[in-house]
Formats: C-alpha cells, sequence, structure tokens
C-alpha cells in the first residue's frame, strides 16, 4: 500500500493543517517510509484477541471511576485567559463565523 | 560533627539527595545556599542548552521558604532540595511551553499535580527543562524553544560529549542531573522518554506503572501511555522522589489508581539472592550495537555475583511494538492536539480568511515537522475506512504484547536487558529520517505499552568512538513493582561505580 499525494491533502484537511507543496511532499515520502514498517504488523492474526485500550485494564481488578456531575473548580476566568491570543471583556475572540 | 569534613570537601553538586537531605537537616548548609550554587552552576553550562526558563527571584523565595520550614521543625526528606522540572508540566511561576512554538511564553494558571506534591514536600524549583516538542522525539532535537541566554535554537547537548545528542523527549532534564546542574529532575514517559535519556547521560531514571503518577497538568501527547518520573544519579534518590510524586489522584485524572503512595525506599537493600532475572533474547539481536551488548552482558554477570539467576525468556513481539506504538501514540496525538486552534491559548497565526483557514494556518506555523507528522499518521489510522486496518489491530497487538509480559512473569521477578540498542547518536546524525528514530525506540516501547515499570540504570561506556559515551542497563517489573525495581538496581549501585562517573569538564 503506497499513499498518494491527494492522500496526503485529505489527511491534512481533517487534520487542519496546510502544508505547502514541498512539506507536502516531504510528508508523502516520510508516511510512506513509515508505513512501510507497519506492514508486518498488518500480517499478524488478531482473531480473537479483544483491543486494548488503555493499559489499566489488564493491571487486575482496577475499575476505571465515574465522579459526580458537579462543578468542582473555582471560576479562574482571568487566569485561563492570560495567554489567550485575543480576549475581549472575558470573551475569546474568533474571526467572525456567520455573516 | 565528625560527618561532616567529607561532606566540605566535595563540591555541593557532586553530592546526593540523600547527602543533601542530610547536611540540610543538620542544618550545615541552607537551602539559600545550596540554590544559590545551583544558580551558578546553571549560568556557567549555559553552553549546554537545557534550561528554557529559569527565575531567580522564584527560586530563591522557595528556598528560603524551605529554609524556614526546615527552622520550624517541620522538613521533609526533600524539603530544601533543588529539582528541575521537564518543560512538560504545566507551572504557574515558570513558563510553560512542552518545546512548542504552540506555547511560547504560556503561563499556566495552575501547577501539575507532580510540580504540586514535589513542592508541597519542600522541593525548590531551579527551572524547566528543555524536552522534544510535545515530547516527540528521541534526541530533544524536536524542540522549538531557544535555550536560557540563546536567542536562536540550540540543541541541548549531551555533557559526556556536546557534539551527541542527550536523547529524549527529557533531555533537558537528563542533560541537566549528568551535568550537575541539578540533583534531580522531572521527567516524562510514553515511550521511552525518561529511560532514554537516563542513559544517553548516565544517569538513574524510572518511569512508574502507568497511573501511579497524575498526568493532571503534564502537557498530554498520548494519553493512555504518558506517565511522569524521576530522574537523578541513583536509584537510592529516585526511590525518595518517586516517593513523593506517586499517589492518588482522583479528583483530576480520570486513570489515576487509588492506591495509597508508598515508601519507594523501604526495600533497596534486600537480598538479591535467588532473584529471577528474566534475559529476553530479542533484546540481543542483530541490531544491538557491540558495545551495549558487551556492558550489558557483563552487567548481568554482576548480577550473577549477587546471587541473581538468569533466566531466558522470549517477548516475541518485540520488534511489532514499534509499528503498534507509532500507531497509538500519534492517534492519541492528533486526538490530544486538536485543542491547539489559536483561540483559548497560546499562538494564533497573524494573517487568515476566516476560521477554519485560522485553525490550519496556526496550527502549521505553531506545530514542528514531528509534530504534524505525528498528527497526519494518527488522523490517517483514524480515519474512515482505515480505523480497523490500523489503530483496532495495533490495540489488539497491544494486549497480546501486554499478556506476553504477564507469560514472561511467570519465569521470572524482574526483566532486564539494554535500554536502547546503541549510546547516544551525533547531533543531526538521524535529524532527517524520522523512521530510524522511532526504530531506536524498540526496546523501550514493549514496557510501555503494557503499562509497566522501567528503569535505566548507568551499567558502562561504549568503546572505540563511543568510549565515555554512557550505557544504561533496562530493568523491567511487573505493575506495582517498582520497589522491587529500585532494589535491584540500588544492589547493583553497591557493587559498581557507572553511576558516579562523571563527564569531563563538569
Amino acid at each position: 500500500m503506497s499513499l498518494t499525494s491527494n492522500d496526503i491533502a485529505r489527511i491534512a484537511k481533517l487534520a487542519h493543517l496546510a502544508p505547502d507543496a514541498p512539506q507536502s511532499e516531504r510528508l508523502l515520502t516520510q508516511l510512506n517510509n513509515f508505513f512501510s514498517i507497519v506492514e508486518q504488523m498488518r500480517a499478524v492474526d488478531t482473531s480473537g484477541i479483544e483491543p486494548l485500550a488503555h493499559p489499566v485494564a489488564v493491571m487486575g481488578d482496577i475499575a476505571l471511576r465515574l465522579r459526580e456531575d458537579t462543578v468542582s473548580e473555582a471560576n479562574q476566568r482571568e487566569a485561563n485567559q492570560r495567554s489567550a491570543p485575543a480576549v475581549d471583556r472575558g470573551l475569546f475572540l474568533v474571526p467572525k463565523v456567520i455573516e | 560533627m565528625s560527618d561532616t569534613s567529607s561532606l566540605a570537601q566535595r563540591p555541593l553538586h557532586d553530592l546526593s539527595v540523600q547527602e543533601l537531605g542530610t547536611a540540610l537537616a543538620a542544618k550545615q548548609l541552607s537551602a539559600t545556599e545550596l540554590a544559590q550554587h545551583f544558580l551558578a552552576r546553571m549560568d556557567a553550562q549555559r553552553g549546554l542548552g537545557s534550561f528554557v526558563d529559569v527565575r531567580p527571584e522564584v527560586t530563591l523565595a522557595q528556598a528560603a521558604a524551605a529554609d524556614a520550614r526546615i527552622a520550624r521543625g517541620d522538613a521533609t526528606a526533600l524539603t530544601g532540595i533543588p529539582i528541575a522540572h521537564k518543560d512538560i508540566f504545566v507551572t504557574r511561576d515558570f513558563a510553560t511551553t512542552a518545546g512548542s512554538r504552540m506555547l511560547k511564553d504560556y503561563r499556566s494558571p495552575f501547577d501539575a499535580t507532580v510540580v504540586a506534591k514535589l513542592a508541597d514536600a519542600g522541593m525548590v524549583t531551579l527551572g524547566k527543562v528543555n524536552c522534544d516538542e510535545f515530547a516527540m522525539g528521541s534526541s530533544n532535537e524536536n524542540s522549538a524553544i531557544a535555550p536560557v541566554g540563546s536567542d536562536a535554537l540550540a540543541p541541548v547537548r549531551n555533557p559526556w560529549n556536546t557534539a551527541r545528542v542527550p536523547g529524549g523527549s527529557s533531555g533537558g532534564s537528563a542533560a541537566a542531573v549528568a551535568a550537575r546542574l541539578a540533583p534531580a529532575a522531572t521527567g516524562t514517559d510514553t515511550g521511552g522518554s525518561i529511560r532514554q535519556p537516563a542513559s544517553f547521560c548516565g544517569i538513574t531514571g524510572i518511569k512508574p506503572t502507568y497511573g501511579r503518577a497524575s498526568r493532571y497538568g503534564m502537557v498530554a501527547y498520548a494519553s493512555s501511555l504518558d506517565q511522569a518520573g524521576p530522574m537523578a544519579r541513583s536509584a537510592e534518590d529516585c526511590a525518595l522522589l518517586l516517593s513523593a510524586l506517586c499517589g492518588p489522584d482522583l479528583d483530576r485524572d480520570a486513570t489515576s489508581i487509588d492506591r495509597s503512595a508508598e515508601n519507594y525506599s523501604r526495600d533497596l537493600n534486600n537480598s538479591l539472592d535467588g532473584l529471577r532475572i528474566g534475559v529476553p533474547k530479542e533484546f540481543f539481536g542483530e541490531g544491538l550495537a557491540s558495545d551495549v551488548r558487551s556492558s550489558i552482558e557483563s552487567a548481568l554477570r554482576e548480577y550473577e555475583k549477587l546471587g541473581a539467576r538468569l533466566v531466558p525468556i522470549s517477548l516475541p513481539r518485540t520488534e511489532l511494538a514499534i509499528p503498534v506504538y507509532y500507531i497509538i501514540a500519534p492517534a492519541e496525538a492528533s486526538s490530544n492536539l486538536s485543542r491547539f486552534d489559536g483561540v483559548k491559548f497560546g499562538y494564533r497565526a497573524p494573517h487568515f480568511d476566516d476560521l477554519a483557514d485560522m485553525y490550519r494556518r496556526t496550527r502549521s506555523q505553531g506545530f514542528g515537522d514531528e509534530v504534524q507528522r505525528r498528527i497526519m499518521i494518527g488522523t490517517y489510522v483514524l480515519s474512515h475506512g482505515y480505523y480497523d486496518a490500523y489503530y483496532l489491530q495495533a490495540q489488539k497487538i497491544r494486549r497480546m504484547i501486554a499478556d506476553d509480559f504477564q507469560q514472561a512473569f511467570q519465569q521470572c521477578d524482574v526483566i532486564a536487558g539494554p535500554v536502547a540498542p546503541t549510546v547516544a547518536w551525533k547531533l543531526g546524525e538521524k535529524s532527517d529520517d524520522p523512521v530510524a528514530n522511532y526504530l531506536a525506540d524498540i526496546f523501550t516501547l514493549p514496557g510501555s505499552l503494557a503499562g509497566l515499570p522501567g528503569m535505566s540504570v548507568p551499567a558502562g561506556f561504549g568503546s572505540a568512538e563511543n568510549q565515555h559515551m554512557p550505557i544504561g542497563l533496562q530493568l523491567i517489573g511487573n505493575y506495582f513493582q517498582e520497589a522491587r525495581l529500585l532494589n535491584v538496581a540500588h544492589r547493583f549501585q553497591r557493587a559498581t561505580d557507572f553511576h558516579l562517573a562523571k563527564p569531563t569538564g563538569i
């Protein structure tokens, strides 16, 4: 299997990235190199094997917890917005979305 | 004061965390003096490029508070001991960049739990140390942040040979500890990022069982793998630090394990008589450099002298761990890094046409090449039509790898082998070849995928052109066996002196 430049454009769009032409070219080569080492993985017989999403699931009888859906943090709007690129009166500013 | 004479003859930066703690408690030394000593060393060794943010006023205020605490008599074993934090942990008093242009100058409103726990113990922060961008890399060459004292980007250098990489992603942590710019540092390990730089820089580092240290405030890379741990010069020091930084954080980390903190120093001196050390044959294949092989084999012989028995084992899917990890980690990264969109924090592109264009330009300009590659891989393997063939298949093999370890642990108590196939490579040597970097992670990835604790222990030096380059022995334990691992490492360090070796000129 080999990716094409169309695949690179499609994946970049999904990932909200905008690689320029030379970068797309490099990504194509590098991703194809990478997927050549992935081939060995595809040949493994995994029938009947449950996917493991998380290592805690194999550590024995440890259950992941749920918590009450309640507010637990104090409001720190100012501190949280200190590193925002554009803020006005406590609101995050973005370019106009609806005309 | 008979025991102080030996202390007085040795430079402060050569003392261990343990020794510094004793001297502080005995008031032979103040936390302020100690902080000043290290700040001066950091300043003199700026050329190593390990620190990315230093604020002496913050450090000295913390040191003064530690001195007051010692005077009041409510100090812990770590009160007044300086530490450097990997710049992947968010900190209120220092900038947090994760090595990324995306977060240049970012200031967090809170401290990561690991940082807060060490501060609660009274540790004094020396500053933030460099790392690969979002912890993605094995050489620290992927950072987009210039070191303190430099206007331009400059790589972190390995103190054993400044033309070599320190390893990564916790490269700044490892270089700072090896160069005695800090007695200890925090690191994080997703696929080997504590163990490999510890090995490359000749220091000791441990990654605990997944879920043992809180991930709250660690800038996320791959959430089912990321784990914090200490890096220092000995297993004894790592045990002290690990005891302070682990423990449940149930309200803030959904995967934090509900198991109380432990004293990891408790078994340090236990005998190794009868210990069964599993030696996986797959860790000694063709790709292993001969100098690494011979150091690891000598280390195993040393263990036999200490009473351990070597048991040949097999981890048959070792090589498969590379594609499995490099599917799963980028998949999780592509999801985690979607939060960087130029709206709520960090970088925003200066020019754009509309909102979608703002996202794209912000991310293309804000993320470096390696991060963009991994986002692309992750997006692809999670996309419609490829999910089953790649992501799900990788998760199935992940379970097989975890099961292989459980099989192996029926025959042995710990597993030993090399951390990496080679010593530290030259700066720039692999930077154009991402896949070559991935392949070098082969021995650390299997344990990471299984969520097992693992550590790196200095075990020798390279030969020929690699002379003086450190080699690390990897020890892998079963879940929650950190105290055992530290015991196995400590007994080795009592019998050998590799961990005491110093880079020349340091």
